[in-house]
């Protein structure tokens, strides 16, 4: 792992030593679960004696260490922790969580989705809503409703704004509404049996369909534009550092829960199925089981945390609109699942920081060059890295010993 | 005529159309080429810069003194309407035809006799007919109620957007009962027509839109549908034959101008062959890894088209570039009144169904056709045929791919070109093959015609977007009731 990790970290959070040192954290704890997992059959607790400190470093790195260099330590210093590099990691965690849901689908149960965009969007437009009501009468029109209704001249709140302006009803819509949406739509899509490229496929026209939807000015979520210029949330100003900290460690902390969940779940008879649909569906089916429940389940689950990472996301990148749905999107999510490692749930998180360590690494220095690093990136780890960077790591260390 | 105020030489203007010869619609013609200047009272027309005298011919000086004729809109009106009615004695049929077009709009009585006579001399039916719808307008608006019944009767016949207008516009006016019961049923009789054209009108540009998808699909249906590869980079084959063919337009722009309507015709076989070998070295370096796994192979050939679009950025810029339609693909064929089929629409229509009629051929009556089929129903076997496969894999990759090529300078000729031309039509080849049913090359006809139709169907109802997410969703719920397609391929087995 070492090996993979600090020139992500540097190349990340370049001027601090401490971000580098959070990243190499998140990813840490690979190196005692991976062999457990081959290891363990049904082990009794979730991580290895290993696995559980390497854990704590990282709650610890996230939730004490993280707000201290940000905030406390004075900018001169060179542990200081900027607040881009603040930014940076928490967009990526959330970016995270979409990967570990990724591979719960795709990894787990062998569903690539194409169409996981779509659930972040959702996820992120539900919180955009309630954050575009909390701005109140500070918007360019001084009016109740948000702007860009008063730009096309509606006189009153659409019935799907019903309750936006309530925090609980949009923690619901957080996650009822990409589950709801998922729901239905695996639902059809499973029960009719749709399965490999063809689901893939559909749910490629899912996003693409609900990205055209969401560009229409009539549908009443801004259109082109999206929402942006959010002042504040719960009350309280958004753009502060102790806000933007707040949100930060929060995302870390889901991140952290999903990641925990993520793995009582596999280790789960539950999980054991999944893994059994992914392998052979058939003998799945002709032992008994009826797959739809447990596809449908777990398609339900990894699009409310895609939902649950969208409403991190956009409070604190400050803008949703309905790109995030595209079909490139999604398609990059897998690829982070793909980069880390698929059936590896260090695997997805650490993809996601590399990949998109190296991305605003490279589009700052080398715009060109991204889109050559990214399409060459697709091509060589389907073609040479099956099992990923934590499969690259692994097999490095069994040559070594 | 040609100077004084404008009632006046209005006037003036249709007295001469009255008792008009050669000479007079030669100089309204050039009343209305601003070639007529005036001295005094001596009025000349200029020709080459020399003055003429126009009743005698004769060549005589400009004095320095002339001045230009000034007309203004109503006198061009005039002008022009005075030029249809000469013409309407045109002996070339084509002039007399434009001619009336250009009168369908006029209601003056004034012009009666003069239509009355071009009537009367007319042999060709069909102007005869056209004709006669003019003359039945103008006396739509006659005092006399006989003319005003006849010419309601008559109207009925027509199917011109005018005649509604003029129709509703004398309904307003109309006083007497049976005049008024005459018009009412004309009135409906066109507007039913009509609606004939519209509907027409959608039926033609859904299958243009359906050529165009089945176009973008054939080649999906031959990588995606007899080799099973999933190809995103599909799109940017498509885009790679819609740089061929700007740069063979480049090619004859700079040293074969003169045969510059020609290009298309070597663009042609151009944007195949750039797709197929680009097509050929993308399966030779990373898709002949990757059979057998088709979700390692989608995320491979989407890294592709991030690598194909970044490509073409960096040689031919971020922006669109400009294909010209040769000349003689742009106007069209008017077939109704509202219903005007353009070329190039029909053009491509002809050329998707070259293309199909080529592939089937290929496909079903060569040897390289066979040893496809053989190869996708039975790898082993194939091979202990004697088949080289991979070799043949190769070839059937590359034919897939300059199709897309081919695809592509079709796309090149009725929008925009630039680096994310593949992406807007990748969602919609897929839909295509996939409701087509896999492998099934009629089924691909079927869904891609089908789909255009539907689409534009629900365009002129909805709205562009919203049709496009009514066709998004409908696919998304036919395919949960036909998993495999319009034509599936019947089978037992557990996994289908």
């Amino acid at each position: 792992m070492s090996a993979v990790l600090p020139p992500e970290g540097s190349v990340d959070l370049e001027p601090s030593p401490p971000g580098g040192g959070q990243g190499g954290g998140a990813v840490a704890p690979t190196q005692a679960p991976t062999p457990a997992l081959t290891q363990r059959g049904r082990g009794t607790s979730l991580l290895t004696g290993k696995g559980w400190s390497a854990f704590i470093i990282v709650l610890i790195a996230v939730c004490a260490v993280a707000p201290l260099l940000n905030l406390v330590v004075p900018q001169g210093s060179v542990f200081h922790m900027s607040d881009y590099a603040v930014a940076l990691v928490g967009k990526i965690m959330c970016y995270a969580i979409c990967a570990l849901a990724m591979d719960l689908i795709w990894g787990y149960t062998g569903i690539l989705s194409l169409g996981h965009g779509l659930f972040f969007a959702l996820g992120g437009y539900a919180m955009g809503m309630y954050l575009m009501r909390q701005i109140g009468r500070e918007g360019n029109y001084k009016s109740d409703l948000p702007d860009f209704m008063v730009f096309l001249d509606w006189k009153a709140l659409p019935w799907h704004w019903a309750l936006s302006d309530s925090f609980i009803a949009t923690l619901i819509f957080v996650v009822a509404v990409p589950g709801l949406v998922a729901f239905v739509f695996g639902y059809f899509a499973f029960r009719s049996r749709i399965k490999g490229v063809y689901f893939s496929i559909i749910t490629q026209a899912m996003t693409f369909a609900a990205m055209l939807l969401f560009f229409r000015n009539e549908t009443g979520f801004g259109g082109n534009n999206g929402f942006t210029d959010f002042k504040r949330i719960l009350g309280i100003p958004i753009a502060t550092p102790s806000m933007r900290m707040v949100l930060f460690v929060l995302t870390g902390l889901t991140l952290l829960g999903f990641f925990l969940f993520a793995r009582w779940l596999i280790a789960s008879k539950f999980g054991r199925v999944l893994q059994a649909i992914r392998d052979a569906e058939s003998r799945v089916m002709f032992s008994g089981y009826n797959p739809l429940g447990y596809k449908l389940t777990i398609w339900t689950i990894s699009a409310i945390m895609c939902g649950v990472a969208g409403a991190l996301y956009v409070p604190q990148v400050g803008i949703i609109n309905p790109s995030e749905m595209s079909p490139a999107n999604s398609i990059e999510i897998a690829i982070w699942a793909a980069v880390g490692g698929r059936a590896t749930l260090v695997g997805p998180i650490a993809g996601a920081f590399i990949v998109n360590g190296a991305k605003s690494w490279l589009t700052v220095t080398h715009p060109e060059f991204w889109l050559y690093f990214l399409g060459a990136l697709f091509i060589a780890v389907t073609l040479f890295l099956p099992d990923g960077v934590v499969g690259l790591v692994k097999q490095l260390k069994g040559g070594s010993k | 005529m040609a100077s004084g105020e404008t009632d006046a030489r209005i006037e003036a203007l249709n007295r001469a159309v009255a008792a008009a010869d050669d000479k007079t619609a030669a100089f309204i013609q050039a009343l209305a080429d601003d070639a007529v200047k005036f001295a005094g009272d001596k009025v000349l027309l200029i020709r080459d810069g020399k003055g003429y005298d126009p009743v005698t011919g004769a060549e005589s000086v400009v004095p320095e003194s002339a001045e230009d004729v000034i007309n203004n809109n109503r006198m061009r009106g005039e002008l022009d309407l005075a030029l249809a009615v000469l013409k309407l004695f045109s002996n070339d049929d084509k002039v007399r035809s434009e001619a009336i077009k250009a009168l369908q709009s006029e209601t003056d009585e004034a012009r009666l006799p003069l239509i009355d006579k071009a009537l009367a001399a007319e042999t060709v039916p069909l102007l005869l007919e056209q004709l006669g719808l003019v003359r039945a307008a103008i006396w739509l608006n006659s005092a006399d109620r006989v003319k005003r019944l006849e010419a309601a009767r008559l109207l009925a016949r027509s199917n011109s957007g005018n005649t509604k207008t003029a129709l509703l516009e004398r309904l307003k006016t109309e006083t007497e009962s049976d005049v008024r019961a005459a018009l009412e049923g004309s009135l409906r009789t066109v507007e039913a027509s009509l609606a004939w054209g519209d509907k027409l009108g959608a039926i033609f540009s859904g299958i243009s839109l359906g050529s165009i998808l089945l176009l973008v699909a054939l080649g999906l249906a031959i990588t995606y549908g007899l080799m099973g590869v999933i190809n995103m980079a599909h799109g940017e084959l498509m885009m790679i034959g819609a740089y061929a063919t700007y740069v063979v337009q480049g090619l004859f722009q700079k040293y074969l101008p003169g045969a510059f309507d020609w290009y298309l015709v070597a663009a042609v076989p151009a944007s195949f062959l750039a797709s197929a070998l680009m097509g050929a070295a993308l399966e030779r370096s990373v898709i002949r890894f990757l059979y057998g796994r088709p979700l390692e192979t989608l995320l491979a050939t989407w890294g592709i088209s991030l690598m194909l679009q970044q490509l073409v950025r960096s040689i031919f810029g971020a922006q669109n570039v400009g294909v010209e339609n040769p000349s003689w693909m742009s106007g069209g064929v008017q077939l109704m009144g509202n219903l005007q089929l353009p070329w190039n629409r029909i053009v491509i229509i002809g050329f998707a169904a070259a293309v199909l009629l080529a592939m089937a051929w290929l496909i079903g009556r060569t040897r390289l056709g066979l040893f496809v089929r053989g190869v996708t129903q039975n790898r082993p076997i194939a091979s202990c045929m004697g088949v080289n496969t991979a070799r043949i894999d190769t070839y059937a990759f590359a034919l897939g791919s300059g199709i897309a090529g081919l695809a592509g300078c079709t796309l090149s000729q009725v929008g925009n070109v630039g680096p994310d031309l593949g992406q807007g039509y990748i969602v919609d080849a897929f839909m295509v093959v996939v409701l087509g049913g896999v492998g099934q090359l009629a089924g691909t006809v079927y869904a891609a015609l089908g789909l255009g139709i539907l689409n534009k169907f629900l365009e002129g109802w909805t709205g562009a977007v919203l049709a496009k997410i009514a066709v998004l969703v409908f696919i998304i719920v036919f395919i949960q009731k036909r998993p495999q397609g319009i034509f599936a391929m019947k089978g037992r087995s557990a996994e289908a």
